[in-house]
């Protein structure tokens, strides 16, 4: 463990790890992840990250009693109000609360973000592994449905299928993205899974008759679980920019439940704009703190399982 | 190398016609009638409305409509906007293509002329101050919305500083000669940096990544041992393989550059495609807005093409089974 020690240094920089590291082989004291978890605890910016990020699921989840006001409550007398001690970020279009809007709109950037993430991966893991595992047609076949489905941009894919369907609600949201944007998970975990087929323990486990669900359970997810968790990491923060994006453009989440994006796009009106930017800069800020957070943690957590990963 | 690229090909035309056949799926998912954008209103006779169902086609089985729609495409034939009363979906198209084309190109010149210099420069001098700044700025970069950044650079130099418009893409139609040009290219500096700004960060690590890769290949330190100046090494050996991925990328990141123009232009009220595509959403206007997904469509699957050709050619290393 010494050893190992020494040859960490403290990573500061946030671009290049530890040069090679060797795990040595008689020290069986540390499970992989233990190691990794040792790298990312070192890990400045995945710290700062972490914080970040859990001071903001904080907020999302004590805003009920962090709230001044009903962040849905119109007031027709107090519309696009500048901030006062009532209203620290003044008022909306609508007469609603800035200020308590932007502790709720956390809420839902966090909840799509998050369940829009689980549910790419749930489908992403499902045609990876199949893919990588048996190859051949199969894989041929579910990998040129993934070139299909980049040949649209997903941005333009999702706001097509919302233009069909007659409402929308956060469930139907969080699929709508999920169902656009699996092909890059798809292709990483296929990818991954390729490389594992090819080795000695692949063969070992069929030798003893483990069946395929237990290999691709018991052998394959175990040994991809660090870049599953990355890109599910940084995927998620993806999402968040998507989801703001989308309510910005005013074709997401509807009006009056409080979003970032939501509150983004009153500052398409250039008075609000011009006059009042404490109603539109805060929630970018929320935007850009948040994904620059899950970025950071995304980061961290690659260079801590794969520490030779920024020396390709 | 020439068996690969006829085969990639190959490969090309059915997925080409998948996509067709997505788009065609999603139209008939959407109410009415969305290919030729004649409005079927229900409420009228309803054997007037039969009558004019049977007139379009719209009872023909599946396959029948599929194939008359794929005809129809071929010859140019895109349908009439039911938002803009009948109006060619061609022509509309057409009509806002070049501004997107060079809200596109001008963006792209921003993202390679930043990214390229200096993520050769981190990688030659990695840990130096400008190093850690570029890698900084990444951060940023991909971490901002880039709505949220348009409507900052619109609030800051738009409004506070007056240097640039904050939106549309001239300031009138009387300028001629080398002032429209200059007017021109004034309306596209915000909106061409917003869209610019997530490329950059990313062809930056990559180039940054990549170059940092070739220095430490075994043939560079022969062409150093046999004498060859630092600049000579660069240009001649370093670059010309780091940029075989930066192409590649190009090509790929196509995608990425029309959601982000969809955005973009929004932003900026430009009256490009993305403009047009929002709108026809908002409207509901469904000839417009499945024409453009196969617009969108095919060109992505062209740029990926040409990319994995390109890949082809220039690095002969890579074999393809």
């Amino acid at each position: 463990m010494q050893q190992l020690n020494a040859q960490e240094t403290p990573s500061v920089e946030p671009i290049r790890p530890p040069e090679g590291q060797e795990p040595s082989k008689n020290k069986a004291s540390k499970s992989p992840f233990q190691l990794a978890f040792a790298r990312f605890r070192k890990n400045k910016l995945a710290i700062v990250g972490i914080v970040i990020l859990v001071s903001i699921v904080l907020i999302s989840v004590f805003a009920d009693l962090l709230a001044t006001h009903d962040p849905t409550k119109s007031n027709l007398l107090l519309i696009e109000n500048g901030p006062s001690s009532e209203h620290i970020l003044g008022t909306d279009g609508s007469g609603r609360d800035n200020f308590s809007r932007l502790l709720y709109g956390s809420r839902i950037s966090l909840i799509v973000g998050f369940s829009a993430m689980i549910f790419t991966l749930m489908i992403g893991t499902t045609l990876g592994s199949i893919a990588g595992y048996y190859g051949g047609k199969i894989d041929s076949f579910i990998m040129r449905l993934t070139d299909l489905m980049q040949a649209l941009p997903f941005f333009v894919l999702a706001l097509t299928i919302i233009s069909i369907v007659p409402e929308i609600t956060i469930a139907l949201f969080v699929t709508i993205i999920a169902l656009t944007s699996w092909p890059n998970l798809t292709r990483i975990i296929r990818g991954t899974f390729l490389s594992l087929r090819e080795q000695e323990f692949m063969l070992g486990a069929k030798a003893i008759g483990a069946s395929d669900f237990r290999i691709i359970f018991k052998h394959f997810i175990p040994n991809a679980i660090g870049p599953i968790t990355v890109n599910a990491t940084l995927m998620m923060a993806q999402m968040i920019i998507f989801e703001s994006g989308l309510s910005f453009v005013g074709m997401g989440i509807p009006q009056p439940t409080p979003t970032w994006g939501n509150m983004l796009s009153q500052a398409q009106n250039i008075r609000i704009l011009r006059n009042h930017p404490e109603a539109w800069i805060p929630a970018g800020l929320g935007i850009f703190l948040t994904v620059l957070a899950i970025n950071f943690i995304g980061d961290g957590l690659r260079d801590a399982f794969d520490p030779k990963s920024n020396r390709r | 190398m020439y068996k690969y690229i006829i085969r990639r090909i190959l490969i090309f035309i059915p997925m080409l016609l998948a996509l067709t056949i997505i788009v065609f799926a999603l139209a008939q998912a959407a109410p009415g009638d969305p290919f030729t954008g004649q409005i079927l209103d229900p409420n009228i006779d309803p054997e007037v409305y039969e009558m004019r169902r049977e007139e379009l086609g719209l009872n023909d089985p599946i396959p029948v409509q599929y194939f008359n729609w794929l005809t129809s495409i071929l010859s140019g034939d895109l349908g009439q906007s039911i938002y803009y009363n009948g109006r060619s979906v061609l022509d509309l198209i057409s009509q806002r293509f070049p501004n997107t084309m060079y809200l596109g190109l001008f963006a792209l010149a921003i993202t390679l002329t930043i990214s390229i210099p200096i993520g050769i420069y981190s990688a030659r001098k990695p840990y130096s101050a400008l190093d850690y700044g570029a890698t900084g700025f990444g951060f940023l970069g991909l971490a901002i919305p880039n709505f949220f950044f348009g409507l900052i650079a619109i609030y800051v130099f738009s409004i506070n500083f007056g240097w640039f418009p904050s939106q549309g893409t001239i300031t009138s139609n009387n300028l001629t000669g080398i002032t429209a040009l200059i007017d021109r290219l004034h309306h596209l500096v915000l909106p061409g940096i917003t869209l610019g700004l997530a490329g950059t960060a990313t062809y930056m690590r990559y180039m940054r990544s990549e170059v940092l890769d070739v220095l430490g290949s075994d043939y560079i330190r022969t062409a150093k041992a046999k004498g060859m100046s630092s600049n000579s090494v660069l240009y001649k050996h370093t670059l010309r393989n780091a940029l075989i991925p930066i192409v590649t990328l190009m090509g790929f990141e196509f995608g990425a550059l029309v959601s982000g123009a969809v955005i973009t232009e929004q932003v900026f009220n430009f009256p490009g495609l993305g403009t047009l595509f929002l709108q026809s959403v908002m409207n509901q206007d469904y000839p417009v807005i499945m024409s453009m997904c196969l617009l969108f469509g095919v060109f992505i699957l062209v740029g990926n093409l040409l990319a994995d050709i390109f890949y082809c050619i220039v690095d002969p290393r890579i074999r393809y089974d």
